[in-house]
């Protein structure tokens, strides 16, 4: 298993789409942040410090997305250009290769966010606050919850990478499952209605970068439903790899 | 011992069969030509045998086992499916390098088979602007880094330069040489002619003939004599050995000058005595013209 995981190494500091992928998703979380600072700044209003978390994190929605993308090339890349094909010859047990990926995607995904949430929360905080500190009750909650939460959107892209196969497909697909079908699950009528949007994918993740929005779920509970989709998407994956032609 | 033994080997696509009931042996220390028309179930059935598809019945071994109960199965079988089929951004070392890795095949071996096929010089640049040629011979590194005892080539040749050509068939023969075996499919009796020792000719996904080239030679390239005549139903009597067509008698098994004794003795007149030596390409045309997929 580690060979295929070296294997899988090489392959993603080799291409360029890894370097790109990784710097929008740290530009998104920075450059939001400063952009929402300076606004607040310039309109003179004062907000606490809890608003100033929330409002520095901002831009983890739209991180979501790019970390996403980069988890879907992960896979999608190998099909679109036909490379799977050698992959597989090489490892013909096809669920180590998904977990190749996923042990090589999963830490660098989560340094890059971490220190981009980091990264946010200070430059951001300072503008809007004029101090920072990370011993604000929640701050330290919020910025480690926003990696762990682009993270597991990243895996997310690579579970529909592997499902989907087909790069825009598969990018097309997360953003309905992380950005789209979320907003809509609020109209769905009465009480399940209400359960369904509570545990929908990102309403559930999100609570564990900004707590209290969501009416069932807790920081951590909601991850851990935000966790079983992308694994659930992962099991499903990896049944249909095994099974389907290269 | 055989090196790929496929065994009823049968792949459907909902209606369409693409290979079906398919069974032939692959031996080491030659060169196996696997010959069709495009469309002949070639590149599926070596996806077959590299387990990247399914049979939807049948089964095949490689060295003994299926391919996906290989360990390291790199260091065993090598292929080139198709050349283009690589992650352009990479170079072509750190293409060869992940392969080889997934393998647990040393570093050095990639430096190895980079000087191997000549791509020493350009191993830092990124494969997306290598010529067909250099990307095959990027494929035929990759198949060879592990060292294999079993080398698959799904059409090596197509769109390459004469030089490449050369090199490859060279190439081929000397793996052969050395013991390995060598399954390369072609869709150019030519081709084959030149390089295998054995061929399995397959049509419409079934298997055509399993010979070895000599005997395919031998059997295809059998000369005949063409007697046309205005009296050519007399000829045939007097002949009694040919074989009577439309408009000419076809003799196996005499000389012209035979021929043209025994009928100028007769006293009929000839208006043709041809000796007809058909090439191998016309042998394989013929023995593939029902199974064209498309024919013009």
């Amino acid at each position: 298993m580690i060979d295929i995981v070296r294997s899988e190494w090489t392959k993603i500091r080799s291409v360029r789409s890894t370097v790109w992928t990784l710097a929008v998703t740290a530009l998104l979380m920075v450059g939001i942040s400063v952009l929402l600072g300076v606004a607040i700044t310039n309109s003179g209003e004062t907000v606490g410090s809890q608003e100033a978390i929330a409002t520095s994190l901002a831009g983890t929605v739209f991180a979501s997305l790019s970390i996403a993308t980069f988890g879907v090339l992960v896979v999608s890349g190998e099909y679109r250009t036909g490379s799977i094909r050698t992959t597989f010859m090489a490892v013909p047990k096809r669920l180590r290769v998904l977990i190749g990926k996923v042990v090589v995607f999963t830490p660098v995904a989560l340094v890059v966010c971490t220190v981009s949430s980091f990264a946010a929360y200070l430059l951001g905080g300072q503008l809007i606050l004029g101090t920072t500190s990370l011993g604000d009750p929640g701050a330290l909650q919020a910025i480690f919850g926003s990696g762990l939460y682009l993270t597991a959107g990243g895996l997310f892209g690579l579970a529909l990478g592997a499902l989907v196969r087909h790069t825009p497909g598969a990018i097309v697909s997360a953003i309905a499952l992380m950005l789209i079908l979320p907003q809509l699950t609020s109209m769905l009528p009465g009480q399940w209605g209400a359960t369904v949007h509570s545990y929908f994918t990102t309403n559930a993740g999100m609570e564990v970068v900004q707590p209290g929005q969501n009416a069932m779920l807790g920081p951590w509970s909601g991850y851990a439903v935000y966790l079983a989709w992308v694994a659930v998407t992962l099991i499903v994956a990896a049944v249909l790899m095994r099974r389907r032609d290269a | 011992m055989t090196a790929i033994q496929a065994m009823n080997l049968t792949k459907r696509y909902g209606e369409t069969v693409a290979v079906a009931d398919l069974s032939f042996d692959v031996q080491p220390g030659q060169v196996t030509g696997f010959l069709g028309p495009n469309g002949a179930g070639k590149s599926t059935t070596m996806r077959m045998v590299l387990g990247l598809d399914h049979p939807s019945s049948g089964s095949v071994l490689i060295g003994g086992s299926p391919y996906r109960e290989l360990g390291h199965p790199l260091r065993k079988v090598g292929a080139l499916l198709d050349a283009k089929a690589v992650h352009g951004g990479r170079s072509a070392r750190n293409h060869l390098l992940a392969i080889a890795q997934s393998n647990a095949i040393p570093a050095a071996r990639v430096e190895a088979v980079l000087e191997l096929v000549g791509l020493t010089q350009v191993a830092k640049r990124r494969i997306g602007g290598f010529s067909l040629g250099m990307s095959q011979r990027l494929g035929i590194a990759a198949a060879l880094l592990g060292d294999p005892e079993i080398l698959l080539f799904d059409e090596p040749v197509n769109g390459l330069d004469p030089d490449g050509i050369l090199w490859i068939r060279t190439l081929m023969r000397e793996l052969a040489a050395e013991g390995r075996t060598v399954f390369v499919s072609s869709h150019l009796m030519s081709e084959m002619a030149q390089t295998a020792d054995h061929l399995v000719v397959i049509g419409k996904g079934r298997l055509i003939t399993d010979t070895s080239v000599q005997e395919f030679i031998g059997r295809s390239s059998q000369a005949y004599v063409r007697v046309r005549s205005p009296r050519l139903a007399e000829v045939a009597e007097l002949i009694r050995v040919g074989e009577l067509h439309q408009d000419h008698l076809r003799v196996s098994g005499l000389e012209p000058l035979e021929i043209g004794t025994m009928t100028a003795r007769a006293g009929l007149p000839l208006e043709e005595l041809t000796l007809v030596r058909p090439s191998l390409e016309s042998a394989y045309m013929e023995l593939t013209k029902d199974s064209l997929e498309y024919t013009s």
